[in-house]
């Protein structure tokens, strides 16, 4: 199984490779490992995880077992817009539930999925510490602050356009 | 060494840059440039100022004057008015930073700065965080030098004990008891660890330190390193803040070119290095054996203590973990010593406290007040009180683990005890104000939602308890709510209380037992008269049109997507109930006022 990932996606294994001889010998590589594993390929696929396993001589369901229970990792891949609503108590109250549902309805995706055209994922983050521009979102690494639900359209038209 | 004739700071902490700091940085170069005076003004980017609210925040000295809100567009202005003819921008100053006599107001004068007295902030929107000579030219990595040619380390724990220290994490556990346990561990390799994962919702004072003074929580560690016997150090990030994981490690780089990390530090035999471990979306990882487990690269789920960390901790081995604020305390107190520190705050809680102000507030940001401060204090000399002249209702402190305090305890001075005497605790620094409309059982279960989803699983109490708790919250906001509800609530928040196997499962139950003992007539509200009295429960509420208001338009009836709303142009319209399903659309279009909530 990991022989077809290996052939199909080689030049991102390679640079893979490098990181797992990086830290190979590091206390406890898992985590960044996993980390930059699904910088370099956008999820944590069973393929991958398998990889690691051999790689770090340990059993699979080791490495499954934390790349699920991390809410950042991802066993399927996102996106190209990762929307994240801030519910941290600053934005909840000040309102940022009814951002979400706007989203919701513009998208027309609940929380945590994916549009069918794999632009836009939508997810609800904790607190993103800019509670200082309570409510707040960010579309990848950008944070949008003092949110009303009408400003919603307008932001996601910009990156549907491009 | 350049000099420059004035300075311009910056803002470059997750608020400010998010409104487009780094755009104004930018700006200002190419204005200078154009100026021909980039020799004569440093353009610094800075860490946060504290006060979000007005963000972009720009300050140029040495006039100190306090530019607000700034858009790239103002730039222009600045430069040419200010920085080369002299004359302040007076428009676009923060409006308290005027005096009434139209003079400019020092930084300690204006409102929100008086009260406050900066310790683990003293350097955050002073110095460049990314130039560790700027932090150098503060005193930076002098507490270190002096620790390391001039104490013993049972001196330096003294210090530490004897300052009274306790711990901003949330527990408050004297830090140089904490020192002295893992000192005394028997071991030949012990770690150093700082908690970095700032998880309460609505705390962000450890990512603004981290953000704008990176080196003195570096310093700090390998103060504590020498301390304890360490050489070995790891900061646990949340991946959420990039800018602070950038930061620190610019700043640890740059700390192990200068040999102030690394083999042989100061040429005293001292080695210590740290290195920078990020965590990936799990809130239990700021519990201290959840946090070791996920630098093992394990599932970050806790373990009975004890044993407890400074016995077997990381690895195994014994394991100091403090908390990013504790160890931004630690520098000042080895070079002013503990008297100085001790002479500050209440009897038994020392220092000062960092809190983030925000929710229903006008100056919502960060805040550094000696403890014994009132709430009030805070809330309205610091904070300017509540928008829109509402009244305030209760102030959320310690997150998901702490309470609401509700108006008649607004003169509790700030320290760890008075907290919980009050039903609350001082958790990590997260302040949110809430006013009239907002709903205390909403806010009880919001957080019991949080909980639930961050809950590792691993311990019953936690995993079903606080489960069930929501499933009865989730009944009362939706108008399901039953006698004996209340009292079941208690009976469930008592015994996860006592038998919870960490901090997170043991402190769940908080919010829902501080709201009840305050504001148990809401709950009441809610379960017998089916009623939200702050109008936020959905299920709860009714929109109805006040006939004298309406002019009978019919905008609402057209906008409706439901057809709820039936009526003859120029005569008062009304919402048929049944078909309404509350989703304010009427409300928000209606230009008289006349839609309201009930």
């Amino acid at each position: 199984m990991a022989v077809s990932v290996l052939t199909e996606n080689k030049e991102k294994f390679e640079e893979f490779k490098k990181v797992i001889e990086e830290y190979k010998g590091k206390e406890g590589p898992l985590m960044p490992i996993l980390q930059k594993a699904q910088e370099i390929f956008g999820c944590l696929s069973l393929d991958v995880q398998n990889y690691i396993a051999e790689e770090l001589n340990i059993p699979i369901t080791d490495v499954y077992g934390v790349a699920t229970f991390y809410a950042q990792f991802t066993l399927k891949p996102k996106g190209k817009y990762k929307i994240g609503v801030c519910l941290g108590t600053a934005c909840y109250v000040k309102g940022s539930q009814k951002v979400l549902d706007k989203l919701q309805e513009i998208l027309n995706i609940k929380v945590g999925d994916t549009t069918d055209d794999g632009k836009f994922t939508l997810e609800a983050t904790r607190c993103l510490g800019a509670c200082g521009l309570a409510p707040v979102m960010m579309i990848n690494d950008h944070v949008y602050g003092r949110l009303k639900p009408e400003d919603v359209e307008g932001i996601i038209a910009k990156y549907r356009d491009e | 060494m350049e000099l420059y004739r004035a300075h311009v700071l910056v803002c470059g902490g997750t608020g400010c840059t998010s409104s487009g700091s780094a755009g104004i940085i930018d700006k200002f170069n190419e204005e200078l440039e154009k100026h021909n005076i980039k020799n004569e003004v440093k353009v610094v980017r800075t860490g946060c100022f504290g006060l979000c609210e007005v963000g972009p925040v720009v300050i140029v000295y040495p006039e100190g004057a306090f530019y607000s809100r700034i858009k790239v567009e103002d730039v222009p202005e600045i430069v040419e008015e200010h920085l080369v003819k002299g004359r302040i921008v007076k428009r676009l100053l923060y409006h308290d930073s005027v005096a009434e006599d139209q003079t400019i107001k020092s930084l300690d004068e204006v409102g929100f700065y008086k009260k406050q007295m900066r310790i683990a902030f003293r350097n955050c929107g002073v110095i460049d965080p990314e130039n560790i000579e700027e932090y150098i030219a503060v005193d930076g990595y002098k507490a270190l030098g002096k620790v390391l040619t001039e104490m013993t380390p049972e001196q330096v724990i003294e210090t530490i004990k004897a300052s009274g220290l306790r711990g901003r994490g949330g527990a408050g556990f004297p830090t140089g008891l904490k020192w002295e346990f893992t000192r005394k561990a028997p071991g030949d390799k012990k770690y150093v660890c700082c908690n970095a994962d700032e998880g309460d919702p609505g705390a962000f004072m450890d990512r603004s330190i981290l953000e704008g003074d990176p080196h003195s929580v570096i310093e700090a560690m390998a103060i504590a390193g020498y301390a304890v016997g360490a050489d070995q150090g790891y900061i646990y990030v949340r991946a959420e803040y990039p800018i602070a994981v950038k930061r620190l490690t610019i700043a640890i780089a740059q700390a192990r070119e200068y040999g102030l990390l690394g083999k042989d530090i100061f040429g005293t035999g001292f080695n210590f290095d740290i290195e920078l471990r990020l965590g990936a979306g799990a809130f239990v990882c700021g519990e201290e054996t959840a946090l070791m487990a996920s630098i093992e690269g394990r599932r970050g789920e806790p373990r009975p203590r004890p044993p407890f960390p400074a016995v077997k901790g990381v690895f195994s081995k014994p394991t100091l973990l403090n908390n990013v604020e504790t160890y931004a305390n630690i520098p000042p107190i080895i070079l002013k010593g503990p008297e100085w520190f001790s002479s500050i705050g209440t009897e038994r809680s020392k220092g000062t406290k960092v809190f983030a102000l925000g929710g229903k507030i006008n100056n919502t940001g960060l805040v550094e007040v000696p403890m014994g401060t009132t709430l009030r204090e805070i809330v309205y000399d610091i904070g300017g009180g509540i928008p829109g002249g509402k009244k305030f209702k209760a102030a959320q402190t310690g997150g998901p683990s702490g309470g609401c305090i509700p108006a008649e305890h607004l003169d509790t001075p700030i320290d760890y005890e008075s907290f919980i005497q009050v039903g609350s605790m001082m958790g990590s620094g997260g302040l949110i104000i809430m006013d009239e409309d907002t709903c205390m059982v909403d806010i009880a279960r919001f957080f019991l939602d949080f909980t639930v989803s961050e809950s590792c699983g691993k311990c019953p109490p936690c995993r079903i308890g606080t489960k069930r708790m929501l499933e009865i919250l989730d009944r009362i906001v939706s108008g399901k709510g039953q006698e004996g509800d209340i009292e079941k609530l208690e009976l469930l928040a008592k015994n996860i209380k006592a038998s919870a196997l960490c901090g997170l499962g043991q402190t769940a139950p908080n919010p829902v037992l501080s709201t009840i003992r305050y504001f148990r007539d809401e709950y009441e509200a809610h379960i017998r008269e089916k009623r939200c009295p702050a109008g936020v429960c959905q299920a709860l509420l009714r929109y109805v049109i006040v006939a004298e208001l309406c002019k009978g338009c019919g905008l609402c009836a057209r906008n409706c997507p439901v057809g709820a709303i039936s009526g003859e142009p120029r005569k008062p319209y009304s919402i048929d109930p049944d078909k309404c399903i509350k989703c304010g659309v009427c409300m928000e279009k209606c230009r008289f006022n006349a839609i309201k909530k009930q």
